[in-house]
C-alpha cells in the first residue's frame, strides 16, 4: 500500500504541494485529476524521487517503508515505477541494454543472479505484445526518434517488464491519438492485478473511459479538494473544474 | 659533445643529457646516425624542453610537466601481454629492444636495431622540428620494421607491442603498406613501473591500400608517454586511425598525416579517458596536399578527477588540394568539476574549392538522462557508466569490426570501473 501523509513540496522555495493525503491500497487504481498547474506532475516526480523537489513536510511510505529516505533508484528497486509525461531521449544507450540493466538491478535487489540472456529476450518479446511494439525497438537508442505515441507505449512496455508494485502514470494519455490511447490503455489494463497499485494522473476524463479507476481525486493548487468514485470524472468532463474550484475557494 | 647550455637545465633535462652520455656508445647506428643523435641531444641541451610559449606545446608545458626521468634499466622484467584479438600475430618490443616477431604470409619483419647497425643503414629520419622526434632520435634502440607486400590482405590484425618494465624506452616502428594491400595494425603501449617512453610509428601507405591503425595506450599512471604517429597516403589510399588513451601520467600523442596522393581518405577517431592527475595532449597536423581527398576526425574525451587534456587539430589544405572535404570535431564529457579539456582547431586553407569545418563541445552528464535511468532501478554508478559509454560508443562502433569494438568497449568498462 502506498500511503502519503500531509505531503508538502517546494520547488526553488515555492510551495507546490500543500498537504496531500492519499492511500492507495493493493490492487486499487486511483486517478488524480486537476487543471494545469495544480501540482499533478510535481506529485509524480516527487514520488519517483526527483531531487529538484524539496519535501518540507509529511511522509510517503510503501508497505510501511519510508520512500522519501531513498534515492530514485532505490525506490524503483522497492517497486515504484513512474511512467514519464515526457520520456527523455538517450542517444547511444540501446533500449535492450537499458532494460537489462534495470531488470538485473531489480533482480540483484531481490538477491537473484543476472538474468539469462535468452530468457530475458523471450520475456521482453512477450511484453512487447502488451503495447503492440516491434522487437526492432530493442536495438534503438532509448526513446530516440520515437514518436509521441511510441514514447508512451515504451513507458508502459517498461512497466510490463519491470512489474512494479506501484505505478504512477503521469499524463500517459497526453499527445496520444485515439488508436494509440486504446493500445496504451489496453496495456495498462492488462497490468492491473490485485497486488499492484496504480496512480493515474490525467488532465482529461477520456483516459478514464478506458481505465476505470476505483477512486478519483481532484487536485487544485496543491491540495486534494474532492474525492469520489469514477462518476466524479464524468461530472468534471461535463461541468469542467470551475464549479469545484468555486466550492474550494 | 661540448656545447654550453644557454639556459638553466631542469632536473629532467639534466637527467636526459646524463643518460645520453652514459648510453650513446651502446646505441646502434653508423657514423651518420651517431652524428644525428648527437645533434638531437645538443638541440635539447641548447633550448631545453618546450614550454607553453612554444605554440605546438601551448597546452602541455613539457619543461614543467616532465619533472623526472627514470633511470634506464634494460634488465627489469617485462610482463607479456595477450594480443587484443585472441590469436592474432604479435611483434613485440620489450624495454626498447626487439623481442619477437611472428610469421605472417606477405609480411616481412626487420629489427630497427639491425637497420641502424648495417653499413648502409637508413639514417634516423630528420625530425629536427619536434621534441618527441628529438628525444626518440637521441635514444631509439629498437622496434620492428614491417613491410606488407603489394596486394596482401591480412586475415587477422597484426599487433605491435611496445612493452616495458619501467625505465626508459625509445622505439620506432617503420611500416610500409604495399599498393592495394589491406591491413589492420594494433599498436599497444603498455608496461609496469614508472617509465619515459618515446614511440614513433612511421607509415607509408601505398596506392589504393587500406590501413586501419589502432593505438591503445594504457601506460601505468606514473609514466610519461611521448607518441608520434606519422603517415603518408598515396593515391586512393585509405587510413583509419583509432586512438584510445587510457593511461599514463603525462601523455603526448602526435599525429602527422599527409595526404599526398589524390583521392586519399583519412579517418581519425580518438578517445581520451582522463583520470586522476593525468595530462593528455593529442596534437594533430593533417596536410591535404592532393585534390579530391577527404578526412574526418572525431575526438571524444571523458575527464574525471583533476585531469587535464588538450586536442590541437591543424588541417592544412594546399592550393593543389582542390575538392578537399575535411571535418573535425572534439567533444568532451566532464565528470568532475576539477578536470578540464582544451581544444584548438586550426584551419589553413590555400585552395578555393574546399569544404572544411570544425566544432567543439563540452558537456556534463545530463541530469534528466541520469534520473530516467535511475528511476528504473539502475544504480547511479551503472547509470553513469551507460551514459559515458553512450557518449563514446558511436566513435568506437565506427570501426565496424565486431571483435575490435567488443575489446575496446571492454577496456572502456574497465577504465570506468576503476575511475568512473
Amino acid at each position: 500500500m502506498l500511503e502519503i501523509k500531509n505531503l508538502h513540496v517546494s520547488v526553488e522555495g515555492k510551495e507546490i504541494l500543500k498537504g496531500i493525503d492519499l492511500k492507495v491500497g493493493n490492487g486499487e487504481v486511483h486517478s488524480i485529476m486537476g487543471p494545469n498547474g495544480s501540482g499533478k506532475s510535481t506529485l509524480a516526480q516527487v514520488l519517483a524521487g526527483h531531487e529538484a523537489y524539496e519535501v518540507t513536510e509529511g511522509s510517503v511510505t510503501l508497505d510501511g517503508k519510508d520512500l522519501l529516505d531513498m534515492a530514485a533508484d532505490e525506490r524503483a528497486r522497492e517497486g515504484v515505477f513512474m511512467a514519464f509525461q515526457y520520456p527523455v531521449e538517450i542517444p547511444g544507450v540501446s533500449t535492450m541494454e537499458f532494460l537489462k540493466a534495470a531488470y538485473n538491478a531489480l533482480r540483484e535487489h531481490r538477491g537473484e543472479g543476472e538474468v539469462d540472456a535468452m530468457e530475458f529476450l523471450n520475456l521482453v518479446k512477450e511484453k512487447l505484445e502488451f503495447v503492440k511494439m516491434d522487437k526492432s525497438l530493442l536495438s534503438r537508442s532509448v526513446n530516440q526518434g520515437f514518436s509521441g505515441g511510441e514514447k508512451k507505449r515504451h513507458e508502459i512496455f517498461q512497466m510490463a517488464v519491470l512489474e512494479p508494485s506501484v505505478a504512477i502514470l503521469d499524463e500517459t494519455d497526453s499527445g496520444l491519438d485515439i488508436d494509440a490511447l486504446r493500445i496504451v490503455s489496453e496495456g495498462i489494463n492488462l497490468l492491473r492485478n490485485p497486488e499492484r497499485s496504480m496512480v493515474v494522473i490525467t488532465h482529461y476524463q477520456r483516459l478514464l473511459e478506458h481505465i476505470v479507476p476505483d477512486t478519483v481525486h481532484v487536485l487544485y493548487k496543491g491540495r486534494i479538494i474532492k474525492t469520489g468514485g469514477p462518476e466524479l470524472a464524468l461530472h468534471l468532463e461535463e461541468r469542467g473544474y470551475g464549479e469545484l474550484i468555486g466550492e474550494a475557494a | 659533445m661540448n656545447v654550453h647550455s644557454k639556459i638553466q637545465l631542469t632536473e629532467a633535462e639534466t637527467e636526459l643529457i646524463r643518460a645520453f652520455v652514459e648510453r650513446s656508445a651502446r646505441l646502434p647506428g653508423n657514423a651518420q646516425t651517431v652524428m644525428t643523435r648527437d645533434s638531437a641531444i645538443e638541440a635539447i641541451k641548447a633550448a631545453g624542453l618546450p614550454t607553453r610559449k612554444v605554440e605546438a606545446w601551448h597546452y602541455t608545458d613539457l619543461r614543467r610537466l616532465l619533472s623526472a626521468v627514470p633511470a634506464y634499466d634494460p634488465e627489469v622484467p617485462v610482463d607479456d601481454a595477450e594480443p587484443l584479438i585472441a590469436g592474432s600475430p604479435v611483434a613485440a618490443v620489450a624495454n626498447g629492444m626487439t623481442a619477437r616477431a611472428p610469421n605472417v604470409d606477405g609480411v616481412s619483419f626487420s629489427t630497427f636495431f639491425a637497420r641502424l647497425s648495417e653499413e648502409d643503414s637508413i639514417a634516423v629520419p630528420e625530425r629536427g622540428d619536434d621534441t618527441v622526434g628529438l628525444i626518440n632520435i637521441a635514444f631509439v634502440s629498437g622496434g620492428w620494421g614491417v613491410e606488407i607486400a603489394d596486394g596482401v590482405e591480412l586475415a587477422a590484425p597484426l599487433e605491435l607491442q611496445n612493452l616495458h618494465g619501467g625505465g626508459q624506452v625509445h622505439v620506432r616502428f617503420p611500416v610500409t603498406v604495399g599498393n592495394q594491400a589491406k591491413a589492420t595494425i594494433i599498436e599497444r603501449q603498455t608496461g609496469q613501473g614508472e617509465a619515459l617512453v618515446s614511440s614513433i610509428s612511421d607509415v607509408e601507405i601505398g596506392e589504393g591500400a587500406e590501413l586501419t591503425w589502432i593505438i591503445v595506450q594504457e601506460q601505468p599512471d606514473d609514466t610519461t608517454h611521448l607518441g608520434q604517429f606519422a603517415a603518408r597516403l598515396a593515391k586512393d589510399a585509405k587510413l583509419t586511425l583509432f586512438i584510445m588513451n587510457a593511461g599514463g601520467k603525462l601523455v603526448r600523442q602526435e599525429v602527422r598525416v599527409a595526404v599526398v596522393g589524390e583521392g586519399g581518405d583519412f579517418q581519425m577517431r580518438c578517445i581520451n579517458l582522463l583520470a586522476g592527475d593525468n595530462h593528455t595532449d593529442v596534437t594533430m597536423v593533417l596536410d591535404h596536399a592532393a585534390p579530391d581527398a577527404g578526412s574526418v576526425e572525431i575526438v571524444r574525451n571523458v575527464v574525471t578527477g583533476r585531469a587535464e587534456g588538450a586536442f590541437q587539430g591543424q588541417i592544412r589544405v594546399a592550393q593543389a588540394a582542390q575538392k578537399t572535404d575535411a571535418r573535425m570535431a572534439c567533444n568532451t564529457l566532464l565528470l568532475s568539476d576539477e578536470g578540464g579539456f582544451s581544444t584548438k582547431p586550426e584551419l589553413e586553407i590555400f585552395a578555393d574549392d574546399v569544404a572544411c569545418g570544425h566544432g567543439a563541445t563540452v558537456t556534463e552528464i545530463d541530469s534528466d538522462h541520469l534520473f530516467y535511468l535511475m528511476s528504473r532501478g539502475i544504480g547511479e554508478h551503472e547509470a553513469r557508466r551507460l551514459l559515458v559509454k553512450a557518449f563514446l560508443a558511436e566513435v568506437i562502433e565506427d570501426l565496424d569490426d565486431e571483435a575490435l569494438v567488443e575489446v575496446l568497449e571492454a577496456k572502456l568498462d574497465a577504465w570506468f570501473a576503476e575511475h568512473g
